[in-house]
């Protein structure tokens, strides 16, 4: 319980120092308002209802953004597992990956998927689903052979040896996979918003921050960092319960 | 090939070589050896001579290079048949399932009724003393533990020739000798053919009806020496009078072969 409390604390005190350091204007409004107002705008927005739409929108979409990179990744890592010289060709560009500023291919991304939400999509796919590829990989990499023998003298097809023994033992490995897609998928899709779109939660910051409306702006901001740990939190809770029951007690 | 129906296993002329860069390496054989129905059978080797991949070719795991091998008077064609169990050295649980959901994971993939599959388990965990553990996780489990779990598995699936992949090759000295006798008394209750392939010669002079010797790589067997125990023994036999002489003889063919496989210059 110890360590929860100054879990908290450590949240709780920079927080408490900012309310000092805006209510006595060592900080300006225009630069932060106090904390506590950006709490009571955030209520007063969430109330309203002004931003469901957008809150909605850009939910949506890291939704589908993280379901086809956790689906497609996951196959594709399955399927290049049984094909090693395609994974040797493609595996240095899997390192190197995130280093390319995926953000640069924004214009060819509205040129082929045109304005909607397919961009802001696959962005968030993009970004997500190599790391799926890669955890997949390494979790497929780490099964015992001796799986695969008893998968064949239990009579199990290729199919069935992969959806019930290799993935379910790569399940750790890929559940890391998916917490970092869900990062990538928020990061992805709320970051293109910013660039380029007419709604959505990105676009709504940003077009708050071009008319100096801190009022929506650090509201909004703190319910994208709201969602971001809450998402994060669960997905730890569940890692959790997944390892507890396989490690050694 | 005509095999008589009191032969449950046939290999003949099987040998297996790998190819690499470095050429062909002549692994096993030539061997020809029969299993009689219901028999407990050992292998004896040096390490490195070809037994688990001997064990691989009878299992249908990987494929002889040449030479003919049956079971049940049926040719072993790609594939594991039916009717064949395999228990391996090396952990085999599936860690993400309780010791029940283990045992009885290849049957619920067969038209196996849920009665019928809950038989076989309470069963299974009762012939394997797993009672307590049928919710623990495998995470929790000894090694031995671990085994029964892998053995329970293969027991469930009611094959009529086990083969065992040194099963015992992790565990301690004294769990060893339980483990063989609770090999024997499942030999004894299920009437299968058993196959064992091990390095202890002690475990395979006290457990098997008959024992091949094989030789250093290529392996090739040696001598088969037949035990003549009575069909109910169990540990006890390590100080009858005549395991002494067996396991001599054992040691007298296998110490210039395993010399060989160490050293093979001094010979």
């Amino acid at each position: 319980m110890r360590v929860v409390l100054y879990r908290l604390l450590a949240v709780l005190l920079p927080v408490v120092v900012l309310e000092i350091l805006c209510r006595d204007r060592i900080i300006l409004p225009l630069t932060l308002p106090p904390p506590s107002l950006i709490v009571q705008g955030l209520w007063s927005l969430l109330k309203s209802g002004t931003f469901n739409s957008a809150i909605l929108k850009t939910l949506t979409n890291v939704g589908l953004a993280i379901a086809l990179a956790v689906t497609v990744g996951t196959a594709v890592g399955a399927a290049l597992h049984r094909m090693p010289v395609l994974r040797a060709l493609l595996e240095p560009l899997f390192s190197t990956y995130y280093a390319i500023p995926i953000y640069a291919f924004y214009p060819l991304f509205i040129i082929v998927f045109g304005l909607g939400d397919a961009p802001q999509v696959t962005i968030g796919f993009m970004l997500a689903v190599v790391s799926m590829i890669v955890s997949t990989l390494a979790g497929l990499d780490s099964v015992p052979s001796v799986l695969g023998k008893t998968a064949r003298v239990l009579q199990l097809g290729p199919v069935a040896t992969i959806r019930s023994v290799t993935l379910p033992y790569a399940a750790p490995y890929v559940f890391t996979g998916v917490k970092l897609a869900v990062a990538y998928a928020f990061i992805g899709v709320i970051g293109a918003e910013f660039i380029m779109s007419n709604t959505g939660l990105g676009y709504e910051i940003r077009f708050a921050y071009d008319n100096l409306d801190n009022n929506v702006m650090y509201p909004l901001i703190l319910l994208i960092l709201l969602i971001a740990v809450a998402v994060n939190m669960s997905l730890d809770h569940w890692e959790r319960v997944l390892r507890a029951r396989r490690e050694r007690s | 090939m005509d095999v008589p129906s009191s032969i449950h296993v046939s290999l003949r002329g099987v040998t297996k070589a790998f190819d690499s860069r470095l050429g062909r390496t002549e692994a096993l054989g030539p061997i020809d050896i029969d299993l009689r129905r219901g028999e407990f059978f050992a292998v004896v080797g040096p390490s490195g001579c070809g037994k688990s991949t001997l064990l691989d070719i009878i299992a249908g795991l990987a494929p002889p290079s040449a030479g003919n091998v049956t079971f049940e008077g049926q040719p072993i064609g790609t594939g594991v048949p039916d009717g064949v169990g395999v228990v391996f050295q090396e952990n085999a649980c599936f860690p993400w399932l309780n010791v029940a959901d283990n045992i009885v994971f290849g049957l619920r993939r067969q038209a196996v009724d849920s009665a019928e599959i809950e038989r076989r388990l309470q069963y299974a965990l009762q012939l394997m003393g797993l009672n307590e553990f049928a919710r623990a996780f495998p995470s929790q489990l000894s090694g031995g533990m671990r085994q029964r779990v892998c053995i329970a598995r293969t027991l469930v699936m009611q094959p009529r020739l086990i083969l065992l992949d040194e099963p015992f090759g992790a565990l301690d000295q004294q769990t060893r000798l339980l483990m063989g006798d609770e090999l024997l008394r499942i030999w004894r209750a299920t009437g299968a053919t058993v196959l064992l392939i091990t390095h202890a010669l002690d475990e395979a002079a006290m457990l098997a009806d008959r024992v091949a010797v094989m030789s250093a790589r290529p392996g090739r067997i040696l001598e088969v020496i037949e035990t003549r125990w009575p069909r109910d023994r169990d540990s006890e036999i390590v100080s009858a009078p005549e395991f002494g002489p067996i396991t001599a003889r054992l040691w007298k063919l296998l110490r210039t072969q395993s010399m060989y496989a160490l050293r093979p210059e001094t010979i």
